[in-house]
């Protein structure tokens, strides 16, 4: 009788960590041919009408770049918590945290200038999404509460608060459905080029990308982070306080999540609504595992999601392939990324008995 | 308005609106515990269950059998599963980071197979959903009756299902391996259990059951099929495992709680209320958060959940 076995190996590194998502990638595109075919589309048109209608147009490419900042956000915000394991699946609650609190300020900002404003629901933004990852962190740190199920049930709990201001206090005058007034002048992110959505956001997201990057690698904060994530137990024992670097990861994770909140009521929508994210958080989740937990890989996993985003618009206008296979290409992504993790630990072994 | 809320129209339909509020969380939650007890957090529940109200949706309407349709959703559940299964069992993935990449797929599956049958009609397409079955007497009981015994045969299934699934675990020897495998893997190895096929079939089983659970909204809650139609179902089944200590009863209570709850923001809509019901709706989930603390202290989580299995790991 033959086994199949899994022998662990020394991992390999240097250019094939690098190489490892980008092939994750190419196998996803390549998979996407088979729903692309069932839906009946002609392959080379849709793959064409996909990075075409991605990168195509000069409005499509900004575009694809507006699309991309919400994710680069939740994708660092995942990244930076997994790295330090603590399993943030909250990302989509601190994004409603930071949004809310930018709606509010944005709202209730009057006459301030914008110099004011804007640094104003950054902040909030960011120290609300913060605050709302830290629950979870303190649970975890304090009570020994499981993060997965708490961070994911505090999402709920988050969206019924923020129904519950849309249907109250935030509620417009007058509207009879679930939306705030619109944030004053002042308050939005201005647009940087010319008949285009591409806004402050943007070029703020690719900073937080090499602020990560720094934390990361420069400096001792991203060294404990990084030893709590390896092995808490030796962390502490080598006199790292865990508790707080838990807890501090979780802050910078969700303010980042926040600030993708801030982002979207600043820069798209103007008021706070209750369908404000598509699902950003948990998109967020896959970007970083795509992105090996790095910022750059986590800024590249999102661009190529917005590219998928953005395109399947176009190729299901184009080829009536209909765009929700962009659901599709990312779920196979996080999938075929997860198993090439994988093979880069182990390698497989026929045994025979 | 207090008065209308203690008549027995009310009540009698609030007791009902619980019962068919709880059908599909009771569902999904019996098969997140038998799963969850050989060891597996299938945290892909919440796309299962959309593609089984898809699947049984679209199959109902092709073949014109309801039964039909939940026993394909059943079948894709199962196969939802069993890929779940190859991920986490045997190549030993992190649960959680595959559970929502299950989710993802199958949301973004369901999604683009609707789209490709029905493209987007004006008029979604409908089904003739279940009709509800009267429990002969027993239906005839003042206030409770029509509440309690006027149900679709799917409701009176999950609430059988509640013993049985408990009985399975606690009184045959199959709830023994099954229990053992989540509890101490080597020691089940040792004494000559599968571990990881056990945990395949507890996953299989526990999928069919979410498959039933997403298909009993699309052909009998409602007749159609929106995009939304799980609203986060799967995550509330995920959290009353939690609140009911992985026991089947327990966590069935928790899933009444949730649809009385649920039913009374429907029945006092339904009275020209309008308030915000977010704040009563968020209860389920901060009570099960509060439910969490010390959980891991106590002995009903099962030991190795999100461990993967490895023979050569043991003393290693």
């Amino acid at each position: 009788m033959t086994r199949i076995q899994l022998v662990k190996r020394a991992p390999l590194t240097g250019w094939y960590r690098v190489l490892l998502p980008v092939l994750a990638v190419v196998t996803t595109l390549v998979l996407s041919a088979i729903p692309i075919l069932i839906a009946g589309g002609n392959l080379w048109q849709s793959y064409y009408y996909l990075f075409y209608g991605a990168l195509g147009t000069r409005f499509n490419l900004l575009e694809t770049f507006v699309k991309a900042s919400p994710l680069i956000f939740t994708g660092l915000a995942v990244a930076f918590a997994f790295r330090a394991k603590f399993w943030n699946i909250g990302a989509e609650g601190q994004l409603a945290a930071g949004a809310i609190v930018a709606t509010w300020i944005g709202i209730s900002g009057g006459g301030a200038p914008a110099i004011v404003l804007l640094p104003a629901i950054m902040i909030g933004g960011f120290l609300a999404g913060g605050a709302w990852a830290a629950v979870p962190a303190l649970l975890k740190t304090k009570l020994n509460v499981d993060d997965v199920v708490s961070t994911l049930l505090l999402n709920f709990v988050i969206l019924h608060i923020m129904g519950a201001l849309l249907f109250g206090p935030l509620q417009k005058e007058g509207a009879s459905w679930p939306i705030s007034e619109e944030i004053v002048e002042a308050a939005r992110y201005p647009i940087l080029l010319a008949r285009s959505r591409f806004h402050l956001g943007i070029p703020l997201a690719f900073v937080a990308i090499l602020v990560i990057w720094f934390i990361n690698s420069k400096t001792v904060f991203g060294y404990r982070s990084r030893a709590v994530g390896v092995n808490i137990r030796a962390a502490r024992y080598g006199g790292i306080n865990t508790t707080s670097v838990i807890l501090r990861t979780a802050l910078i994770s969700g303010g980042l999540a926040g600030l993708a909140g801030v982002g979207e009521v600043a820069a798209i929508q103007y008021h706070l609504l209750s369908d404000l994210s598509p699902g950003y958080g948990y998109t967020g989740i896959v970007i970083a595992m795509l992105g090996n937990l790095h910022p750059v890989g986590v800024g590249l996993a999102a661009i190529f999601f917005s590219i998928i985003n953005v395109g399947s618009q176009t190729m299901s206008r184009m080829t009536g392939v209909p765009s929700y296979i962009s659901g599709v290409i990312e779920g196979m992504a996080l999938i075929v990324m997860l198993i090439f993790l994988l093979m880069n630990e182990y390698k497989v072994r026929v045994v025979r008995k | 308005m207090i008065g209308e809320m203690l008549s027995v129209t009310f009540i009698t339909g609030l007791l009902g609106a619980m019962m068919r509020m709880a059908t599909p969380i009771i569902f999904a939650m019996l098969g997140e515990i038998i799963t969850e007890r050989a060891g597996v957090l299938n945290l892909g529940i919440e796309g299962i269950m959309l593609m089984g109200a898809m699947t049984g949706f679209l199959v109902t309407l092709s073949t014109g059998s309801l039964w039909t349709g939940v026993l394909a959703a059943a079948l894709v559940g199962m196969a939802f599963a069993l890929f779940m299964a190859v991920l986490v069992v045997y190549l030993g993935l992190s649960q959680h980071v595959s559970g929502l990449g299950i989710t993802l797929f199958a949301t973004g599956l369901a999604m683009f197979i609707y789209r490709l049958y029905f493209g987007s009609p004006t008029v979604p397409p409908i089904v003739e959903p279940f009709t509800r079955i009267e429990i002969p007497l027993l239906s005839q009981i003042p206030i409770l009756g029509q509440g309690l015994f006027h149900h679709y045969s799917l409701t009176y299934i999950a609430i059988l299902l509640i013993p049985a699934v408990a009985i399975l675990l606690y009184k045959t020897k199959v709830g023994l391996k099954i229990r053992t495998v989540g509890e101490n893997p080597f020691a089940a190895d040792t004494v000559g259990v599968n571990v990881n096929l056990t945990r395949t079939l507890c996953l299989v089983a526990g999928g069919a059951l979410m498959g039933i659970g997403g298909a009993f909204l699309t052909l009998a809650h409602q007749n159609m099929f929106l995009l939304d139609v799980i609203g986060g179902r799967g995550w509330v089944a995920v959290a009353m495992v939690i609140f009911g200590n992985w026991d089947p009863v327990k966590g069935a209570i928790g899933a009444l709680l949730f649809g009385l709850v649920d039913g009374l923001q429907l029945r006092l809509q339904g009275l020209g209320l309008h308030v915000s019901f977010d704040l009563f709706l968020m209860i389920p989930y901060l009570i099960t958060v509060i439910a969490l603390i010390g959980v891991s202290r106590r002995a009903s989580v099962p030991a190795a959940l999100l461990q993967p299995y490895r023979r050569e790991d043991k003393g290693g």
